[in-house]
């Protein structure tokens, strides 16, 4: 017993495992150092030329908008890493962890503060690569890895069409610095590759913030470990999307192409989601599905291309990270201390766990828009904007008011189902509060949530307010406050609560039919299986039929790609005929004569011998020709090569089959005819250039003097090119060793 | 000559493409043996052809003007020794298989891709 304990303790990580929670909390500190200058209006930027020929900088520029992800990207990190380095305590597994996360911390926080679209680009795939080993971090699981891929594969899809979206955006602007895209006016907008711009882009944002038809990955990715759902779906990563659309909104912004799309699918998703939120009874998981809703609501709100509304959606940006993170990281507190997070299972923890249930009370009522959470000051703004939008109000405040009345009603589930009304009951003999590394994250960010919503005043000038700025070019153009007077927000914010508290008490009916139904709703999920299903199906066939086991089709096909490279190359360069100096003698055509005949003997053999005596005949009559033209050396090689090599096919004759006629195959003859006519000409355009022969002079002119031989093809090969000369031999000694293996090998199975 | 060494190249490297088509050892084999001969005369030709005047410096001479173009000889004479090499290496290949399969035809021999006869 009591060395158990000691191993246990012997595990455990020791003082350094706060340390990324440290240094993420003095980078939260430095951040907040450039809330002055940035809320005055500048925009602090650092650039180094990494490819300047190509116009590729690493550039980084910290404005309003830029700045408020920075800090909630380092704020929330620095309580994510204090949280897992103790939910991870005696995991060995934690500094792999912990660095993955700093690792994405760091992505994250590039792709927020870069200026430069290939910059912003590399951080982009850094978050994607980083949060596909995040999700699958459990990846003894093969439902983790399944998720992990499924994150990977849809995020990775949209990191393309982004980087396509991108580069057109970089050249329709002849610039690749997003804030002189930004400065443009209406550049993209009056390009005609407006629309391509539009959907890759788009495509990029929606698959990352998991709108439909994309939303399905972000659930599934729930098979994250607590504190990395809480980091890359509250505060983070999921907001990579939103913030592009955010950071390119200036440049692409109010056309009918961007409203008609960004509102409608925001809308969609939003109230699709948060139906499904209902449904859950697994509180994370759950999360997950309001989680789409909040990246929803931002979407449509930047959508409507109105400025209250980009007001709005900022607001909302901050209010959702509170909230949300807290909740997220405050499910693990309740799973740590009861041993279930799936609420059928736990009820009335109240008593046992006080500190939990107070922090998941206020991070509720901030997700409920109750009064004086931020979060109310939040709905209050959104509906403040829908009351002025020119684009569809009556639909958007009905999709936003369904919406958040159901967010009241899943506020509602996770506030009181796990705590209150029934006796209490948990997996855990004796639940109870975790230790302060896990709660101290969660309060400070529930306590920030009702802090900002008494008291906005801070907040709106230094961060809202240049977020607004960086976005829609404009001063802050409402003002938050918990009491407008009685104003059409209050009233819709009243109603919302009306709404939100019957759905509550009908939730276990509402939850009921959606678990009836579930099976019968169309799914995209069953898009993205047909497709990979359909993409591993048509790879199976390609590979089969390319590689289809059968040797003669691999050589056609090289044969004839061969024949093609060559043809392009023929119809691509500039034809000129040769002038011949030499005109054919008696002894070219007889030497030509020669060969062409053996040619068709070995074409037409029926017998071996006549076949290898006609290779011969083609070997003496290319030595004739060796000897003709002045290569005397070559000539005795080739001389002794063909005698050599008919020996030797002599020898094998003796072993193999009969030699069997060689039988007409059209096909082969066409891709045979087209390769020699190939090289034929070929041949011929090589001859009718120009032949450079400084290199030969060079060997003429040294190989006495310098070398001391008089044979120069000799010299070349001994002295000058001596250490090639060297390898070739090499070549040969090991084509013997292999030969030599090959025949002595033990049998293999008789004929 | 050069345009017969041309054409000659042409005919080389269609009938030994055509041979090694055929699928069977030994045609492969003849076929491979045309092939690298084209190569050959291909590199030779396109040092252009002097005719009967060896790159031999005369005893006594430091230089020599007029020979043939010493280059492509020193390359062709390792290519035919290397060709030579691979053809004895391929030779022994097909008497190998020859002796573990029990065939000469090509498209029978799936021992390095099984799964492949059920298509073929």
């Amino acid at each position: 017993m009591e060395a158990a304990v000691i191993q246990t303790v012997t595990r455990d990580a020791g003082l350094w495992r706060f340390i990324p929670a440290t240094i993420a909390a003095l980078v939260t500190i430095w951040f907040a150092g450039f809330i002055g200058p940035v809320s005055e209006g500048h925009a602090p930027e650092y650039i180094y030329q990494w490819a300047p020929t190509i116009g590729v900088q690493l550039a980084f520029r910290l404005d309003g908008l830029s700045l408020a992800f920075a800090l909630l990207i380092c704020g929330i990190g620095a309580m994510v890493l204090l949280y897992a380095a103790t939910y991870f305590r005696s995991d060995r597994r934690l500094l792999s962890l912990q660095l993955t996360l700093v690792v994405f911390a760091i992505s994250m926080l590039g792709l927020t503060t870069a200026d430069d679209i290939v910059t912003l680009f590399i951080f982009w795939e850094g978050t994607t690569i980083t949060s596909w080993l995040l999700v699958g971090f459990d990846h003894e699981k093969e439902t983790s890895r399944a998720a992990a891929l499924q994150a990977l594969l849809v995020t990775g899809f949209g990191g393309l069409a982004l980087l396509a979206g991108l580069l057109i955006m970089g050249e329709v602007a002849n610039t690749y610095r997003i804030s002189e895209m930004n400065a443009l006016g209406d550049v993209f907008r009056d390009s005609p590759l407006y629309v391509a711009i539009f959907i890759l882009v788009m495509l990029g944002c929606f698959t990352k913030s998991a709108q439909w038809p994309f939303h399905f990955w972000l659930p599934g990715a729930m098979a994250a470990p607590t504190p990395v759902s809480a980091y890359l779906h509250s505060a983070t990563m999921v907001k990579a999307g939103v913030y592009l659309i955010a950071r390119l909104y200036p440049s692409l912004s109010g056309t009918e192409l961007w409203m008609w799309t960004l509102v409608p699918v925001g809308a969609f998703t939003m109230v699709l989601t948060s139906v499904w939120a209902m449904r859950q009874t697994d509180l994370k998981l759950m999360l997950a599905f309001t989680t789409v809703m909040g990246l929803s609501m931002i979407t449509m709100l930047l959508g409507t291309s109105n400025e209250i509304a980009v007001a709005a959606a900022m607001t909302f940006i901050l209010i959702h990270a509170f909230y949300k993170a807290a909740l997220f990281l405050s499910v693990g507190m309740i799973e740590k201390g009861s041993g279930s997070r799936d609420y059928p299972n736990i009820a009335g923890l109240a008593r046992a766990m006080p500190l939990t249930a107070t922090v998941v009370m206020l991070a509720a009522l901030s997700m409920a828009g109750m009064i004086p959470t931020f979060g109310f000051l939040g709905k209050e703004v959104i509906y403040e904007s829908t009351g002025h939008l020119h684009f569809a109000p009556v639909a958007v405040t009905v999709a936003a008011f369904a919406a958040n009345a159901l967010m009241f009603a899943c506020a509602c589930m996770i506030a009181f189902r796990p705590f209150f009304f029934r006796a209490q009951m948990a997996p855990k003999d004796r639940p109870a509060d975790p230790g302060w590394g896990l709660w101290l994250g969660p309060v400070i960010l529930a306590v920030l949530g009702i802090a900002f919503g008494v008291f906005p005043g801070w907040l709106e000038h230094h961060i809202i307010a240049p977020m607004v700025l960086a976005v829609a070019g404009v001063e802050m153009p409402v003002h938050l406050a918990l009491w407008h007077g009685i104003t059409r927000p209050l009233i819709l914010s009243l109603a919302t609560f009306a709404l939100g508290a019957l759905l509550y008490l009908g939730l276990d009916r509402i939850r009921e039919t959606l678990f009836r139904i579930e099976d019968d709703v169309p799914r995209t999920e069953a898009w993205y299986d047909a497709f990979l299903r359909a993409t591993s199906i048509s790879a199976r066939r390609a590979s089969l039929y390319l590689q289809d086991g059968n040797m003669t089709s691999y050589l056609r096909r090289t044969f004839f790609a061969l024949a093609a490279v060559i043809w392009v190359a023929l119809f691509r360069g500039t034809m000129t005929w040769p002038q011949f100096s030499l005109s054919p003698e008696l002894i070219d055509w007889t030497i030509f004569a020669i060969i062409t005949a053996s040619l068709v003997v070995i074409l037409r053999a029926r017998s071996r011998l006549t076949a290898i005596t006609a290779l011969g005949g083609v070997g003496a009559g290319i030595a004739t020709i060796f000897v003709v033209y002045g290569a005397v050396d070559v000539a005795m090689t080739q001389l002794f090569v063909e005698i050599l090599v008919v020996i030797f096919l002599a020898i094998a004759m003796v072993h193999l089959p009969r030699y069997g006629h060689v039988p007409f195959v059209r096909l082969n003859a066409l891709i045979a005819v087209i390769l020699g006519v190939g090289v034929t000409t070929t041949m011929l355009m090589v001859l009718g250039t120009d032949l450079d022969l400084s290199l030969t002079e060079f060997f003429e002119a040294n190989s006495a003097p310098v070398a001391l031989g008089r044979n120069i093809v000799n010299v070349i090969l001994v002295d000058f090119r001596g250490f090639d000369t060297m390898g070739e031999t090499a070549v040969i000694l090991f084509a013997a060793v292999a030969a030599y293996a090959a025949l002595k090998a033990g049998r293999g199975v008789s004929k | 000559m050069e345009i017969m060494l041309a054409v000659l190249a042409g005919f080389l490297v269609s009938a030994g493409a055509y041979l090694m088509m055929s699928g069977k050892t030994l045609p492969y084999l003849f076929g491979l043996t045309m092939i690298s001969n084209a190569a050959n005369i291909i590199i030779f030709c396109a040092g252009r052809l002097t005719f009967g005047a060896p790159p031999l410096i005369p005893e006594g001479e430091k230089y020599i003007e007029g020979a043939a173009n010493a280059l492509p000889q020193a390359l062709v004479l390792t290519a035919i020794v290397i060709g030579f090499g691979l053809l004895v290496f391929a030779l022994t290949l097909a008497y190998r298989s020859w002796f573990v399969l029990g065939t000469v035809e090509m498209d029978d021999m799936h021992e390095s891709e099984p799964g492949t006869e059920v298509i073929s």
